[in-house]
């Protein structure tokens, strides 16, 4: 059991069902660390998306999704206070890079305030812009044209948008959904390498398909198999002496 | 000998060429007969239009017609301007347009994503567009009989029969149009650009407003230019309730006409110069409706893209 202080997340017998009869999660409990970057692995089905998505309350913008247990920041149970509240605090960048269109860059990462209703004065907003542009590396690709819309950059520099729109707003913890599964193998390379740099200032949980991913990123790691966390740990121990048979033969490929 | 075989053979792939068509291209010449008479009568429409409208533009000349608010027929003196017309028409839709634009807005957020794919909104928008498909004489009387005696139970007006009632009943007929298609678009902002706000704690209504609006934004003025369309050749209702005078309308209460209801009005009576005019005015409206469907439709095909 880790030091409460180290602790940003405990999540406590959480389970998500999109229909009555089945958990699509069931009675997970884990503590994600703080200031680490804790991977969530298994086969496609397994529940990862699902369980990531119950931190920042996303099942509930659909019809139907049972969400229990306890998730727990700071001491503070987020399925109990305002959804929109929790979602300030928890960031997330999806799969598919998807800024606005209709929004210019620098619009983009003020995004979280302006959907919030919050107005900054002229100099909060550029320093916030150049602040989020300069901590995912896009400041001197994008410094000159800040007003163009984000849609015309690349897919990996769509995806540091992504990224700095979340750290905009910062937040306790950055929920990441397979956030290099849509870029190329270079792209995919400098995010991962922004992670590691990211992970002194927020939190990180991140679903990967890609087991050298967490591997080379991770501190911590979680195997999902059928809705069930099947084992979670410490990355270098998982990946050299899994304990259980299941999370063995998927990091041998012979599950997913 | 050679050449002359060679010659023959020639001459008779020639003469199977020349004689006997292929299955396919007799076919694919019935299809192009046929499908040729609809831009055919478009064109044979639009030549009648324009030589029966020559007269008058001839006597008038173009811009003092469209300019001109007379609209007088003592014997010997004639005058004919269709200003009263235009502007009736364009008051009567943008009215209309004012008052659809909530409603149909409404129907679109509440069909197209508030309660998307579920059962009261496919009921919804099934009632909605069974708006569309109502004969436009059952408006004009449900607009005489029922609208008209509110207008003038509210002291709105003398007789009911204005501008405000004709257009209160046309925004109904548009409704329809608007909703259905702005729902489309708003279908069609993606989920994941919704969540991405969502994300970052907006509430539903700042979804809309920040994320879905712009989005979909091209898309719904489309709707509306369409719908637009729609109103301005709007001929049945308009006539039985508009008041069918020929002076420039002064106010919402007022009576007056529309380019389509003043032919309807007058064509059975009318001949030479006024006839004419008539046409002339079929002329205007037929090139604001095209213009308007054409607006309509770029901005769709842009919006889709």
């Amino acid at each position: 059991m880790e030091n409460i202080n180290n602790t940003i997340l405990e999540i406590r017998d959480l389970c998500v069902a999109y229909t009555a009869d089945k958990l699509s999660v069931s009675h997970v409990s884990t503590d994600i660390p703080r200031n680490q970057i804790t991977a969530i692995m298994g086969p496609s089905g397994c529940g990862k998306s699902t369980l990531l998505r119950a931190i920042n309350r996303m099942h509930e913008l659909y019809r139907g999704i049972q969400v229990s247990g306890e998730l727990l920041i700071d001491g503070q149970d987020l399925l109990k206070i305002n959804a929109m509240r929790v979602r300030r605090e928890v960031g997330m960048v999806f799969q598919r890079p998807n800024p606005f269109p209709t929004m210019s860059i620098a619009d983009n990462v003020l995004a979280g305030y302006s959907l919030n209703g919050i107005r900054l004065e002229k100099s909060m907003r550029q320093s916030i812009v150049e602040q989020s542009l300069k901590s995912v590396g896009l400041w001197n690709e994008v410094k000159d044209s800040l007003t163009k819309r984000g849609t015309f950059l690349s897919g990996g520099q769509q995806q540091r948008l992504c990224i700095a729109r979340a750290l905009a707003l910062k937040p306790k913890l950055i929920l990441m959904d397979e956030p290099t599964s849509a870029l190329d193998p270079i792209a995919t390379t400098t995010i991962e390498n922004l992670l590691v740099e990211l992970k002194n200032e927020v939190s990180i949980i991140i679903v990967t398909h890609n087991m050298g991913q967490a591997k080379r990123i991770s501190q911590k790691s979680l195997f999902m198999y059928l809705g069930e966390l099947v084992e979670g740990g410490s990355t270098e121990q998982m990946f050299s002496d899994p304990a259980d048979r299941r999370t063995k033969s998927y990091l041998s490929g012979n599950i997913g | 000998m050679n050449t002359l075989n060679s010659y023959r053979l020639r001459l008779s792939e020639k003469m199977s060429d020349l004689t006997i068509l292929s299955p396919d291209t007799r076919f694919k010449g019935l299809l192009w007969a046929a499908a040729l008479v609809v831009p055919l009568i478009c064109v044979a429409m639009l030549l009648s239009l324009i030589s029966d409208s020559a007269l008058a533009f001839d006597e008038f000349g173009f811009f003092r017609f469209v300019f001109s608010s007379q609209w007088s027929y003592s014997q010997g003196n004639e005058n004919y301007g269709a200003l009263p017309f235009i502007m009736g028409t364009l008051e009567s839709t943008f009215l209309a347009l004012a008052f659809c634009i909530p409603f149909s807005l409404t129907v679109a957020l509440f069909v197209g994503e508030y309660y998307s794919g579920r059962k009261i909104a496919t009921l919804f928008g099934t009632i909605t567009d069974l708006l569309a498909g109502i004969p436009s004489i059952i408006y004009g009387l449900w607009g005489f009989y029922v609208l008209r005696p509110i207008v003038v139970a509210l002291g709105l007006s003398d007789q009911g029969s204005c501008i405000l009632t004709a257009s209160l009943v046309l925004a109904v007929m548009i409704v329809p149009y608007a909703a259905s298609l702005s729902a489309e678009f708003i279908k069609m902002v993606p989920a994941e650009l919704k969540e991405a706000a969502y994300a970052m704690g907006a509430t539903r209504a700042e979804v809309m407003r920040t994320v879905v609006f712009p989005a979909a934004g091209s898309g719904i003025f489309s709707a509306f230019i369409l719908a637009i369309g729609r109103a301005l050749g709007e001929t049945m209702t308009v006539t039985m309730l508009i008041g069918n005078t020929n002076q420039l309308p002064t106010s919402l209460f007022s009576t007056g006409n529309t380019m389509a209801s003043i032919i309807a009005n007058q064509f059975g009576e009318a001949d030479g110069l006024k006839l004419s005019s008539l046409f002339a005015i079929a002329l205007i409206l037929f090139a604001i409706k095209a213009l308007i469907n054409l607006i309509g439709k770029i901005l769709i095909h842009r919006a889709q893209r």
